[in-house]
């Protein structure tokens, strides 16, 4: 063991991907969990398995079938929730479900489960190229403006739609605008985590951040320092010890949480 | 010039009609007490001057443009809900929640300036979800007024409310209007301060039964009695 594992190119696209994915991950997180959307990644994220499925099936690239199925589903599920008043919960699972279906059936057709099927489940940070680390560093950076640049609407229709519309806000804009982000966050960080542990990404730094009872700005920075010392710790003890980096990224973030419970029950965190 | 004005204004639910027929005007610098029983159609006319009910008959104007032209008129007003409702635990100070409410970046100073004014600035830094309920309006308040609006529109905001903040609410309001010309639409349960505050008093319960000046009001007895028992048994009802 030596730092020569930091002169691996395969090491520096993992890395630089994963820093990437942890800070969308917890940005476009921060928004969905506030709005009681928890699980909605994770629905997306199953959704992009009927979509890789597709993509395998029609022999096309499947990360790109996959942006298109999980963005329109997402789209889809929101229009439907609201013409039909249907609750949050049931629309995610049943975008959940209906992702899984259409892989499992399409993935049956094609003559059963190959090792990128595996890959797209269970995630394969390692094995990021040159340029899907391009993709992942392009689509960052874009949905980070595009955050930057409207940060108080998206702010402002998550605290409270009601009033968020009375300041004339495009509320129903920036609720598909949320959802359209956080379908195209999700198939990037794939490749991180895979398909089932997606939305630990998504949710368990931000539950964490929200816990220390700081502002917006400051919640959201603090949890994605988590999110990036759980992803670059877990690329580095799932290469020394042989076992898979998604499944120790997340659990470093859940001891993290667990610490940030312990640090809560003590009564360490100052109320301001 | 005309703040508000209200024609032909009626709202028809599946099974009953919110409103009827009403028609009434604001003038600039006015302060109307609007006071009326549960269910007399108060929150429903609001939402329709605020834009978040648009199926009505009728029209409204404010500052002489009919608001299904452009929602541009929303920018110039100040709203209180009854209660805000958010999530307790959203990481936000009051100073985030103050931010949301105003247009234009460049007025950042506005923020420390509102929150000085409404007795909150040692608050600021402080996650709205650990104050009183007194503190959480003065905050809506302060999130309402940072754009400097022409005009404020109040939805009972004193419900739940301990006594010496709504004092203080009373005297805000009252220093808005006198001060700073700010006209001023407040629905209320509480006869008494309307009195004192409001020059302008309109009785709503699906029609408007009256609209002039507080004055008259007052001194109708009859008037009086039947609206004080109605929004007596609305106090009952909220407590």
């Amino acid at each position: 063991m030596s730092f020569e594992l930091l002169t691996y190119g395969f090491m520096h696209r993992a890395l630089i991907s994963g820093i990437a994915i942890a800070i969308l991950c917890s940005v476009v997180g921060l928004f969905l969990v506030l709005r009681r959307y928890s699980l909605f990644g994770d629905a997306i994220a199953h959704a992009s398995f009927g979509g890789v499925a597709v993509g395998l099936l029609a022999g096309v690239y499947p990360l790109w079938t996959a942006y298109i199925v999980s963005i329109l589903s997402a789209l889809v599920i929101t229009k439907i929730k609201d013409r039909f008043n249907i609750s949050g919960d049931a629309s995610v699972a049943v975008l959940l479900s209906s992702g899984i279906a259409v892989g499992l059936v399409i993935i049956g057709l094609s003559g059963g489960f190959t090792l990128d099927i595996f890959s797209f489940l269970f995630g394969s940070i390692l094995l990021v190229s040159v340029d899907d680390t391009i993709l992942v560093l392009f689509l960052t950076v874009g949905i980070l403006t595009v955050i930057a640049l409207l940060f108080r609407q998206l702010i402002y229709s998550t605290f409270n739609e009601e009033q968020a519309k009375v300041s004339g806000i495009p509320v129903e804009k920036m609720n598909y605008l949320i959802v359209f982000m956080a379908g195209i966050t999700v198939v990037t960080s794939i490749q991180l985590v895979g398909v089932l542990l997606i939305s630990a990404l998504f949710v368990i730094p931000n539950v964490s951040a929200i816990m220390y009872g700081k502002g917006f700005k400051k919640t959201a920075l603090i949890s994605v320092s988590f999110s990036i010392f759980s992803v670059v710790a877990g690329i580095f003890i799932s290469y020394f010890f042989d076992i898979t980096p998604a499944g120790t990224i997340v659990l470093l973030s859940i001891g993290l949480l667990a610490g940030t419970m312990g640090i809560k029950a003590a009564g360490l965190l100052s109320k301001n | 010039m005309k703040a508000v004005e209200i024609k032909n204004l009626t709202v028809k639910y599946p099974d009953v009609k919110a409103l009827d027929n009403i028609s009434f005007e604001v003038n600039e610098g006015d302060f109307l007490g609007i006071i009326g029983p549960n269910g007399a159609g108060k929150s429903t006319l609001f939402a329709s001057m605020l834009g978040l009910h648009n199926d009505y008959e009728g029209t409204i104007k404010f500052f002489g443009k009919d608001i299904k032209e452009s929602k541009k008129y929303l920018k110039q007003i100040g709203y209180v809900p009854q209660k805000p409702i958010f999530e307790k635990n959203f990481p936000v100070t009051v100073k985030d929640v103050v931010r949301m409410g105003l247009q234009n970046k460049s007025d950042a100073d506005r923020i420390d300036e509102i929150l000085q004014q409404l007795w909150i600035h040692e608050l600021g830094d402080r996650r709205i979800g650990e104050l009183s309920g007194g503190q959480q309006q003065r905050v809506f308040i302060a999130k309402a007024l940072v754009h400097k609006p022409k005009l404020m529109i109040l939805d009972e905001p004193v419900t739940g409310i301990d006594q010496q903040s709504i004092e203080l609410f009373y005297s805000i309001l009252r220093e808005l209007n006198s001060k700073q010309n700010i006209t001023i639409i407040w629905s209320s349960h509480d006869l008494d301060a309307v009195n004192q505050l409001a020059n302008h008093v309109a009785c709503l319960n699906r029609t408007l039964f009256f609209h002039g000046e507080s004055e008259d009001f007052f001194s109708n007895d009859d008037l009086v009695k039947q609206y004080s028992e109605a929004s007596m048994q609305e106090h009952m009802h909220h407590h």
